[in-house]
């Protein structure tokens, strides 16, 4: 997908502006904060788990080659098959080239962010093929031709009378004076749509949250079921996915399954965690004919052995940008690519590049939140920091903002001229504040002052005040 | 290094540097002077180094790291001769504690100066409850009603939240009334709130309204920086709560106006 990340600042504006995205974001406290802190409060292990998990990845990406031609020769022992993609065209392409194998029109997909990532839906779309997106979020904004804005509730922007809305218009034939007002009622309508498209589609294509190397098999959680019959009703079943989500064993998987829905939803499990190996068995009584994994790299392993690597430990849980109060504020479409909110600000500068995506690792206050939550500690302030220094050092800040941090790192390191200057504009603030002792609108401290009044400072600085009082001591001779 | 200082005596007073912060010095210097008579109470020797100016915030968020660097050393070299630098903002001894390390633990000569500084650096109410064992100025006179915002450093990088809690406790009359979300961002965040001052400013309106949900009379904080914030959006916004930095509370230095109001207000 085109990013559109460079424009943050006027697409949070917008944001910020939007009553209906405002009011939306105002759930997530109680979907999603209230219910992890529930969650992790039920298991006295969720820290040490966290530990573990994180360590396990770290061992992963470490030996990632190993483990993913591991992956791949087990996929094609259970007789499927692997197409490495270095790029997102090269895995549309390899998409779509089955799809056209197989002669498909229909094709059905779960919710896949690698997907999103890749631009899949208009490639196939540009081929021909029709793609209809089984996840509720996930179909709702495909109604709307929107991308998602965040990686586990891809439609949270809207509230239900938008969804009802964008039903409306889409389901024709259906009665106009239909009652659309309760959730149920939305989601049997979409379930009514979806169910001759799950059981029409040639293919079906899922993503994958993780892949098993021992077993060659891939594993989604859902909470919908959209994914179950998305990749067992098809004749074939496509997982498009990425390299940064295998893990050496089962039991591995359920270190990270048991912080993944916990930190995600709240739950203790997803309502469906689905395993995939190979393709249908004789013998068996459903399944696919043919199962694919299509591993896409697109920018990864550039970004693997780098200063921010940690970012591929992510299991793409949502919890930090459900914690993140910018993301609060903002919502996940102004970030402008795939993958919004803190790990966001610290993955795509790396995926899309620092200067289509430089705003996003600075628009955080370093409240520390998201590390906080993160079920794979990953360090994201750190890395944040660490693309704010890249941001710095090759020059892509505002000049303005360069020689103003200059200015002042020159005379921070001159104590006393700092001292001297610093005593004037104190006072002299503090002269013209007033009585009121703050000001509503300060040239120079706009960015302040369009927001919020600035205090006044109380006169002399303090260090003025204690150089006084240390010499009136002096000459009084006091101690 | 000749400086270490001779362990001290049981009854000998701590020898304590204050690091007043920048943000004290320019726009609150009672902060200062109540984390002295605070320090005091607690038996300090309270000094106050001269050359002091900024820990090296700005530039080490800003991705400046060589002025961070060259600021940071500016600071372990004017504080490294005492036993205990006390700093009354979370962030700021955050800075010191936690980054100085970062910084400049690579360079061999700066590096284990910048730990022992570091390791030395408190920030001051939980210097005063953890280190002084300091449990209660019930002898403070205060009324009405306070609640506290729990900065952003201080509490996740400095583990503080009970310890303003329990001395604000020790004040007979005075009511903790707590927010909802008291630990989430006031959207200051340095240069943060004035290089996305909408987003900034949508966080600041929201802490203020959830501090005016409490009926509160003042909110405190242990940072002036959150301070100036939270009071500027409160005025701005036309909520009538006052904002103080809790020291001036707990060294009953309330005879100050508040943050950013006349002291008619």
């Amino acid at each position: 997908m085109q990013p559109t990340s460079a424009a943050f600042k006027q697409q949070s504006r917008q944001a910020i502006a939007n009553p209906v995205l405002q009011k939306a974001l105002q759930n997530i406290r109680p979907g999603f904060q209230q219910k992890r802190a529930k969650a992790v409060a039920a298991l006295p292990e969720f820290d040490a788990l966290r530990d573990q998990a994180r360590d396990l990845k770290t061992h992963v990406l470490a030996h990632l080659d190993v483990y993913l031609e591991r992956f791949e020769a087990k996929v094609q022992e259970s007789g499927g098959q692997v197409h490495w993609a270095r790029t997102g065209a090269e895995a549309c392409d390899a998409v779509l080239g089955i799809c056209q194998a197989a002669g498909a029109s229909l094709v059905t997909k779960g919710k896949s962010m690698v997907a999103e990532e890749i631009g899949l839906n208009s490639r196939l779309e540009g081929a021909g093929l029709t793609v209809v997106e089984t996840d509720l979020g996930e179909y709702i904004i495909q109604l709307r031709h929107e991308m998602p804005s965040h990686i586990i509730a891809p439609a949270l922007h809207l509230t239900k009378k938008e969804i009802a809305a964008a039903f409306m218009q889409a389901h024709v034939g259906l009665p106009e004076d239909r009652p659309l007002d309760e959730p149920r009622a939305l989601t049997d309508e979409a379930r009514a749509m979806l169910r001759e498209k799950f059981l029409g589609a040639q293919v079906g294509i899922t993503g994958a949250n993780l892949l098993i190397a021992e077993t060659g098999s891939t594993i989604i959680v859902t909470n919908e079921g959209n994914g179950d019959l998305t990749q067992n009703l098809p004749g074939i079943h496509i997982v498009v996915t990425s390299i940064d989500k295998v893990v050496p064993t089962l039991e591995d998987a359920s270190t990270i399954l048991r912080l993944l829905a916990r930190s995600a939803t709240g739950q203790e499990f997803s309502a469906y965690t689905t395993l995939s190996t190979g393709p249908k068995r004789r013998g068996d009584m459903d399944g696919p004919d043919e199962f694919h994994v299509v591993l896409v790299d697109n920018g990864r392993s550039s970004i693997l052995g780098g200063p921010t690597q940690e970012v591929l430990r992510c299991i793409r849980c949502g919890a930090c940008m459900n914690h993140c109060p910018v993301y609060a504020a903002v919502g996940g479409h102004a970030y402008g690519w795939v993958v919004p909110g803190p790990i966001g600000a610290a993955l795509d500068p790396g995926m899309i590049g620092l200067e289509e995506a430089k705003h996003l690792p600075h628009a955080s206050s370093f409240c520390g939140r998201c590390e906080e939550v993160c079920p794979m500690r990953i360090p994201l302030p750190k890395i944040m920091r660490y693309w704010r220094e890249q941001t710095f050092s090759r020059k892509l800040d505002p000049a303005m903002a360069r020689y103003g941090l200059g200015a002042w790192a020159w005379l921070a390191r001159r104590p006393r001229l700092y001292h001297w200057a610093t005593g004037m504009a104190a006072r002299t603030l503090s002269l013209f504040a007033g009585r009121r002792r703050r000001f509503k609108w300060l040239p120079m401290a706009r960015g302040w002052t369009s927001q919020r009044d600035l205090p006044a400072p109380e006169g002399r600085t303090f260090l003025a005040q204690w150089r006084a009082e240390e010499k009136r001591r002096a000459r009084a001779g006091a101690p | 290094m000749a400086d270490t200082p001779a362990p001290p005596s049981p009854d000998a007073p701590r020898r304590v540097a204050l690091f007043v912060t920048c943000v004290v010095d320019f726009f609150r210097p009672t902060v200062g002077f109540a984390a002295v008579r605070l320090l005091e109470r607690a038996g300090c020797q309270v000094e106050v180094p001269p050359t002091q100016v900024c820990c090296g915030q700005p530039a080490y968020n800003s991705g400046d790291r060589a002025d961070a660097v060259a600021v940071a050393k500016d600071v372990v070299a004017a504080f490294e001769g005492f036993e205990h630098i006390v700093v009354p903002s979370g962030s700021c001894a955050a800075m010191i504690r936690v980054h100085y390390p970062k910084l400049l633990g690579d360079d061999p000569v700066w590096g284990p100066r910048a730990h022992r500084v570091a390791s030395r650096t408190h920030e001051l109410v939980s210097f005063l409850t953890d280190v002084c064992g300091f449990e209660s100025v019930a002898d403070v006179g205060a009324a009405g009603s306070v609640t506290y915002h729990d900065g952003c450093s201080g509490l996740r990088e400095m583990g503080i939240k009970q310890q303003p809690r329990k001395l604000l406790a020790s004040i007979p009359g005075l009511e903790l009334k707590e927010m909802l979300d008291a630990e989430v961002c006031c959207g200051f965040g340095g240069t943060f709130c004035v290089k996305y001052p909408d987003i900034s400013g949508e966080m600041a309106r929201k802490k203020a309204a959830t501090i005016a949900e409490t009926g509160a009379d003042t909110v405190l904080a242990g940072d002036v920086s959150c301070l100036l914030n939270i009071a500027g959006k409160l005025s701005r916004d036309g909520h009538t709560v006052k904002a103080r930095h809790v020291a001036e509370v707990l060294a009953g230095m309330t005879d100050t106006p508040p943050i950013g109001a006349g002291s008619k207000e």
